[in-house]
């Protein structure tokens, strides 16, 4: 059905004038990318220099204040020992977003490795990684994080490590998955025809192909290893109280749930806002990744 | 004259004049794309009679099938059709609702699509597909119905059409599956019947049965709009002639006239382009081939008897219910150097699977392949590696075959040897060097291959194929995605190549023309067993296979010569 198509030859003149142009442009930017980036900027800033944003010492204790509702001096109120919430939060950014990167990075690292292995290995060494990886798929992330930390008590490390560990297992059969798509792809059976050594097709045919959609599931993990690492914190199971980090302010906050909502509120807004974030900037690179390909 | 002369006349006029079912005066077809207003057909004009074929003849994009569509209301909701008149059964069809053209569709004009694939569904059984057409025109009752479905398979020669109507699309052949499709769109006897491209990915001895039932068709008087970029299908059933090029009729006019006497260049340059036996050794294109295609380099190795020698070649694959089908099955030849050995069979005759053992990209289960003298398929594939350069692959669809992210010049860089090319300078002049044998200039170095044409990307896989200066090219259907005359260029070029530089080809095509055009020698192959074999004169001319006979019987008839002399 090429005939419905435009002919390439007849687009030169047909394109529309800068007026119209702008305005379709102005229809599709995509704002909510912009929104995105600018949230993850600031957040970025917090990390690198929180007392730049921050209105408070997220540390010192002024209980006459304690659990005051959110106001014009404390932006997202107090909690139990009069500690201003916003800059508990602004400081809380560094570890909450190094935990999330950290463990993003522990699991797709780890999924690199197990899903390449898996697919590129000789035949019965990959048949032992295919199977030990869908062992651990079967385990809930959650689950396998929890053994970890029992084993080897709780510290911001470990999180990093438990929920790298936990969700290693899914982007391991997906890399498996695109790796073995390429291994079969014809652009790699011409490159064997020509007599091209087998590394050499796999760096510079199959895993670069392979490993394109990369970026962007590492933007999408980053997002879903804060939710999973504050999961834990939640549970006690993260980093220890005197730190702000998201998790652990929502575990503290959890016991005024009914005199200071905010407490737990506020930080699960945060929580909730960074992963979106992370996940609009993850799908943009995904489609645009994909656009770049047809 | 008196008045009662000139009145007689008239009568006679109207006697004479046959009806006509169809009227299209000036038909004009825009899209809105990003708002601006595109015309894809610019001023189409016929009238069909009963008993009549009109063919759309055109490339890809020159607006046959947005013209076929407009002719039944489906050219889309972005697009606009403006016509000085259309008239359907003389009423005027320009002003029609959705509700009015599904009036029309089925009922007055069939619409045969192009792939029966993906137009029947694939969830409902054959039968269901037709019932469907019927009873959206509340055609009959349930059960006639029932048996106007078993009477229509077996109208369009669907054998055991009781066991086939209850049978999915996926259950049948591509051929049954396209009578199956002709049969819904013929289920109420309309009197036009449109066929955009009924033949195409037909095998031939199917496309043969297909064409002979739409024949049939026009003997019982239905008329027909057929819509091919196949001058040999035209030439079977047509009796007027529109020659479509970017949305304009170029010529127009009865069968006989426009395949005997072309009076436009375009025209004239689509009949020679198809390859015949008869167009062996000549040029099929107008295009010059490029003059560094004469400089194309030798062979690497020079070796005394043939370069390709494959013995018993067996191969057998596990189908899904686990038994065994035997998809090459003793296939023995040799390849000469310099010489075209043509293997021509239909889908599934195991001419692909030979092509893959012989490039040793699948594992023989019996017999031997020797390249240039030296033992080939029994070697380990790291040994294999270093005679690979040898024998070279160009595929049907050249773009999956590139990397997606690699522009041109990578892809060829990439298929240089290393060793006689040591510095980037030297490869990319190099690349340059191979772009100007197939007829490339150096701006197609940045691009890349999704941003080319057919023709262009088949270029470049024939250059990268180039590249290593190997003594066998393996062509793998390499031209039969591509235009007529885009292919004509391409066969011309291979010819020039090969004139120069002595290399041989492993030529397989499903398409009898190319393969008697190109071949100095002829496989026939089916069901993986090589039935005939020989020069191509002897096979075409005195072919002693009944299945050859058969594959040639089906060929239509394309001799402009002949349709010449009709006149």
């Amino acid at each position: 059905m090429t005939a419905l198509r435009p002919a390439p030859l007849a687009v030169a003149d047909a394109r529309p004038g800068l007026l119209a142009r702008l305005a379709t442009g102005a229809a599709r930017r995509p704002w909510g990318l912009y929104a995105a980036i600018a949230f993850v900027g600031l957040l970025a800033l917090a990390a690198v220099a929180p007392q730049l944003l921050a209105t408070h010492d997220p540390l010192a204790l002024d209980y006459p204040h304690s659990l005051l509702a959110p106001s014009w001096t404390h932006w997202f109120g107090t909690d139990e020992s009069g500690r201003d919430l916003y800059s508990r939060v602004i400081f809380g950014a560094r570890e909450s977003l190094l935990i999330g990167l950290g463990a993003a990075a522990v699991g797709i690292v780890l999924a690199l490795v197990l899903g390449s292995l898996a697919a590129l290995a000789i035949k019965p060494a990959a048949v032992v990684i295919d199977r030990f990886v869908e062992i651990l798929f079967t385990f809930p992330a959650l689950l396998l994080a929890l053994l970890l930390i029992a084993i080897s008590g709780p510290s911001a490390t470990t999180e990093i490590l438990a929920v790298g560990l936990g969700t290693a297992p899914g982007y391991a059969r997906m890399i498996r998955g695109q790796i073995l798509a390429a291994k079969g792809s014809a652009y790699v059976e011409a490159a064997t025809a020509l007599g091209h050594s087998r590394a050499r097709i796999v760096l510079a045919h199959i895993l670069p192909n392979a490993l394109r959609p990369l970026v962007a599931v590492f933007a999408l993990s980053v997002g879903q290893s804060i939710v999973w690492a504050s999961s834990l914190s939640f549970l006690g199971l993260g980093v220890a109280p005197p730190s702000s980090e998201w998790g652990a302010l929502l575990d503290a906050g959890r016991q005024y749930i009914v005199q200071a909502g905010w407490l737990i509120v506020v930080p699960g807004v945060v929580i909730v806002a960074v992963a979106l974030a992370a996940t609009t900037i993850g799908r943009h690179l995904q489609s645009h990744l994909e656009r770049g390909e047809k | 004259m008196s008045v009662t002369q000139a009145v007689d006349d008239s009568i006679d006029v109207e006697l004479d004049w046959p009806v006509t079912r169809l009227k299209v005066e000036g038909l004009r077809v825009a899209f809105l794309v990003g708002g601006v207003r595109r015309e894809v057909v610019r001023g189409v004009s016929f009238d069909l009679a009963p008993g009549e074929c009109v063919a759309i003849v055109g490339e890809s994009g020159s607006g046959k099938s947005v013209t076929a569509r407009a002719l039944v209301g489906l050219a889309g909701r972005s697009a606009v059709v403006d016509a000085e008149a259309l008239e359907i059964h003389h009423a005027d069809a320009r002003g029609f609702t959705p509700q009015q053209w599904r009036r029309v569709r089925g009922r007055d004009v069939g619409f045969i699509l192009q792939d029966a694939l993906v137009s029947l569904d694939p969830l409902r059984t054959v039968g269901a597909e037709i019932v469907e057409a019927l009873r959206l025109h509340r055609w009959g009752t349930r059960a006639s119905r029932a048996t106007r479905v078993i009477e229509l398979l077996s109208r369009v020669g669907v054998p055991q059409p009781e066991t086939r109507a209850r049978q999915r699309p996926d259950q049948l052949s591509g051929g049954l599956r396209q009578r199956a499709l002709i049969a819904s769109a013929i289920a109420l006897d309309p009197d036009i019947v449109i066929a955009d491209e009924p033949t195409t990915a037909l095998d031939v001895t199917v496309q043969a049965q297909v064409l002979a039932e739409l024949e049939e068709m026009k003997t019982r008087g239905a008329s027909i709009i057929l819509i091919s970029h196949d001058l040999s299908v035209v030439a079977q059933l047509a009796d007027q002639i529109l020659v479509m090029r970017a949305g304009e009729v170029l010529e127009q006019g009865s069968a006989v006239q426009i395949l005997g006497a072309p009076v436009h260049d375009y025209t004239r340059a689509l009949i020679a382009a198809v390859p015949t036996e008869r167009t062996r050794g000549s040029r099929l294109s107008p295009v010059a081939v490029p003059d560094a295609a004469l400089d194309a380099p030798a062979p690497a190795s020079a070796h005394a008897g043939p370069v390709l020698e494959a013995r018993g070649l067996s191969k057998a694959f596990r189908t899904p219910d686990g038994s065994l089908t035997r998809a090459v099955d003793g296939v023995s030849f040799h390849l000469d150097a310099g010489e075209t050995l043509g293997i021509v069979g239909e889908s599934g005759s195991g001419k692909s699977t030979t092509a893959r053992l012989v490039l040793g990209l699948e594992a023989l289960d019996a017999g031997t392949v020797r390249l240039l003298g030296q033992d080939w398929s029994g070697i380990p594939e790291r040994k294999r590696r270093r005679l690979r350069p040898r024998i070279s692959v160009v595929s049907q669809d050249p773009l999956s075959s590139f990397d997606p992210r690699w522009n041109v010049e990578r892809i060829l860089v990439d298929a240089l040897p290393r060793s006689e090319y040591r510095s980037p300078a030297a490869r990319k002049a190099r690349a340059v060097e191979l772009l100007g044998f197939v007829g490339l200039g150096v701006e197609v170095l940045e691009r890349f291959p999704l941003r080319l044409s057919g023709g262009q990307r088949q270029r470049v896989a024939i250059a990268r194929a180039l590249a290593p200066r190997p003594s066998v090219i393996v062509l793998d259907e390499a031209v039969s995605a591509l235009d007529v005359t885009v292919q004509a260029q391409i066969l011309d070029l291979l010819v020039a190549l090969q004139a120069s530089s002595g290399v041989s080809y492993l030529f397989i095509s499903h398409d009898l023309g190319v393969i008697s055009h190109l071949s100095d020698r002829v496989l026939v192959m089916k069901d993986g067993v090589v039935v005939e074999s020989g020069e191509p004169d002897e096979i075409f001319r005195r072919p002693r296979h009944p299945y050859t006979r058969e594959l040639i019987a089906s060929i239509p008839e394309f001799d402009p010569a002949a349709i010449a002399e009709r006149k």
